[in-house]
């Protein structure tokens, strides 16, 4: 099978590997560059697990083609933490928004979206933005919370 | 908001403690939000191959023979897999517990029995490799005719499902096609009762979809061990059931697991560690068995679907004097844990009410259905919403509002069960009363003032004369013997690994074809079938004796 060397950047940091033709971005992530934070959850753009940010939006990286991703900046919940936890990661751990934990990056990243734009949202405008994570464990009532959370601790602000 | 209501039974709690009602961090809530918690398909192995499926399209039919030279010879395959490869390909669960008869290979030889079920394995240096190869396994099939809903899986001219149940209901006790409950005389109440009150409840199967969907990846160790990172909910279940099927030493299989992807009950079958193991222990190399989300959606186990009719004699107060359930699951076309489902059901009829006269017939029935499995509460919560939704139809029928209607059937202390325990710790009444208050919903002043601690025991904790019958013999339910199934071939125990062949197979089961005297109600012909162990009835041990 043909292969095909890419480059971009991950995490502020800059990768170069080989990924396959028709290969997605989520199976490149986490098989040829090691960053098992996104997930596989449905393999068709249904589940949100696999959400990333390319160039500050955010991606199903299961319907991205890997090849699509050169030259990109890639944000994954792997580089999210600093020396500190991230206001959402702290958000998300002190209001249970994480139960078994396999849609938390998914959501992780799809928060981090908004409120790299909109440093204040709406209850609206949060559940919008996760309105393609599916979580089947908590009932969405705390990771809205924790979302709405981050934002009062200036999340937005500070990622901005 | 929750709302810790310590004003009631606080004579009875120590509230002196240091954990219980504090918040509290969870251990694993940091690996989550940083995304460093390890789910089976986090951990990289090199040179990982992966195992795929050839299923079966039909819900049943006879598979006449299986090509797979043309499989054999496709890109990137490393080793195909049959029912022949399996050492001992046969087995169900609750074996591990000596409850029920082995009735399900790991992969299907002569016979398909549900829509999606696995026949040959394919291992290979990439998921779409072994998807390639498997188109080019070629099946033979005879289309059988199949049954998919309960009550007509029990007629007469349904087609048998599963080769072990013959009567298409699991066999209780050695003696009955359902497990029983008898308290007193139902039918002489319903006959005294002021009003009699049916209902027919059916609750339609239910998919776990957990977002990570099931799998396992088996990693050769060194010490000829074979270690298995799994999103399993049952790690040392998984583990026997593993050891079983490839007729192993427990202690050469390491399970690594304990981070879950979401399971709701529906990740403890095990149906992914064995043949990863398999694939690994044939290649010699880490072989990964993962669903992908069609997968997990079509063929991993649901919760079954349950049908009940429930019949009620309740007099004008509102008092139910008796209640009657007939109450059906459908298991699928193996047994995997709906047999202990039923039994844990009828242990917690008729609800949490005193009620004299009870009975039921609760059967566990087979269909050409995907098996079903655990899943939040199984065996209660289909049951428990059809007795919440009759309750409130007995509360219409006597004209009672239906929030009084419980607080005065309910359990309170002191009480006799229907299955024989004195009622303790009973709180439905409180509950009852501060969801009225929470609702603003409006209930009389004598009934706020009930208690679960008062007005229980003595004559509501007796005993009544129990009236007994023998309905539902082993094969009474079906007049004629069913056609025999088919011989099936020995099970294979073909040695696997380099230092299993000197191990000597395990005792060969039996698996007799049912004959009809088999079906005769006589305790020694049912104990002359091989497959039946003494030990029917055990779980009564296990949540009989649950008290504080």
């Amino acid at each position: 099978m043909a292969r095909k060397p890419i480059q971009f950047r991950l995490n502020g940091k800059d990768e170069a590997v080989f990924v396959e033709e028709g290969q997605n971005l989520l199976d490149a992530l986490r098989r040829q560059v090691g960053d098992t934070s996104p997930k596989y959850g449905c393999g068709q753009g249904t589940c949100g697990a696999c959400t990333v940010l390319v160039d500050g939006e955010p991606r199903l990286s299961c319907l991205m083609l890997a090849e699509s991703a050169e030259g990109a900046s890639i944000e994954t919940t792997a580089g999210l933490a600093g020396a500190e936890l991230h206001p959402l990661q702290r958000a998300f751990l002190d209001g249970f928004a994480a139960q078994c934990g396999y849609c938390t990056s998914g959501m992780l990243m799809s928060a981090k979206a908004l409120l790299d734009r909109n440093p204040s949202p709406t209850r609206e405008q949060v559940v919008d933005a996760i309105s393609g994570n599916i979580c089947r464990c908590t009932g969405y009532e705390p990771i809205i919370d924790a979302i709405l959370d981050a934002a009062a601790r200036g999340a937005g602000r500070r990622s901005a | 908001m929750l709302d810790f209501r310590k004003d009631l039974f606080a004579d009875e709690r120590d509230d002196n403690l240091n954990e219980i009602g504090k918040p509290t961090q969870r251990q694993d809530g940091l690996g989550h939000v940083t995304a460093r918690s390890p789910y089976y398909d986090d951990y990289r192995f090199d040179g990982l191959l992966h195992m795929k499926c050839l299923r079966s399209p039909h819900h049943c039919a006879r598979i006449r023979s299986i090509s797979t030279a043309e499989a054999e010879r496709s890109p990137g395959v490393r080793r195909i897999i049959t029912g022949a490869d399996v050492p001992v390909n046969l087995n169900t669960l609750l074996s591990l517990l000596d409850f029920g008869r082995d009735d399900e290979p790991a992969l299907a030889t002569d016979k398909v029995r549900y829509k999606g079920e696995p026949i040959v394995a394919v291992v290979a240096d990439s998921e779409r490799e072994a998807f390639e190869a498997i188109d080019k396994i070629r099946v033979d099939y005879e289309v059988l005719p199949h049954v998919l809903e309960v009550e007509e899986a029990l007629s007469d001219r349904a087609p048998v499902v599963n080769d072990q149940y013959p009567g298409n209901s699991f066999e209780y006790h050695e003696r009955y096609d359902h497990q029983k409950l008898r308290f007193g005389d139902v039918d002489s109440a319903l006959v005294r009762a002021d009003h009699v009150v049916e209902g027919r409840y059916q609750m339609s199967p239910i998919e776990h979809a957990p977002v990570e969907p099931a799998g396992a990846i088996a990693v050769p160790e060194t010490n000829d061990r074979y270690a298995c990172y799994t999103s399993t909910q049952a790690l040392f279940f998984s583990l026997g059931t593993a050891a079983k099927l490839l007729n192993v030493s427990s202690n050469r299989l390491h399970f690594i697991g304990g981070t879950v992807g979401g399971g709701f009950g529906g990740k403890v079958d095990s149906l992914n560690e064995p043949l990863a193991i398999l694939g690994c222990m044939l290649t010699g190399r880490p072989v990964r068995y993962g669903f992908d989300r069609r997968e997990e959606m079509q063929f991993g186990p649901p919760r079954g679907a349950e049908i009940w009719h429930i019949t009620d004699g309740v007099r004008n107060d509102g008092q139910i004097v008796a209640r009657k359930f007939v109450g059906y699951f459908d298991a699928g076309a193996y047994t995997r844990l709906s047999s202990y489902a039923v039994i844990k059901s009828v242990g917690h009829l008729p609800g949490p009410y005193t009620i004299p006269n009870v009975y039921a017939d609760v059967y566990c029935v087979y269909t050409n259905r995907t098996p079903a499995t655990a899943m939040r509460g199984f065996g209660i919560t289909g049951v428990d919403f059809a007795i919440e939704c009759h309750m409130d139809k007995v509360a219409h029928a006597v004209g009672l509002d239906p929030i009084e209607l419980r607080i005065l059937n309910a359990y309170r202390d002191g009480d006799m069960k229907a299955h024989r325990r004195e009622a303790k710790n009973c709180a439905l009444i409180e509950c009852a009363q501060v969801a009225a208050e929470k609702a603003n919903w409006p209930i009389r002043d004598e009934f706020k003032r009930m208690s679960s601690r008062h007005g229980g025991g003595g004559e509501r904790a007796q005993i009544p004369h129990t009236v007994t019958d023998q309905n539902g013999r082993i094969g009474e339910r079906r007049g004629s013997a069913p056609m025999p199934p088919p011989p099936r071939p020995a099970p294979q125990r073909q040695p696997v690994g380099a230092t299993t062949s000197a191990a000597p197979p395990p005792p060969p089961t039996q698996h007799q074809p049912a004959q009809s005297s088999q079906y005769d109600s006589s305790r020694q012909n049912a104990a002359s079938h091989g497959t039946v162990r003494p030990a029917a009835n055990r779980f009564s041990s296990i949540f009989g004796t649950r008290r504080r």
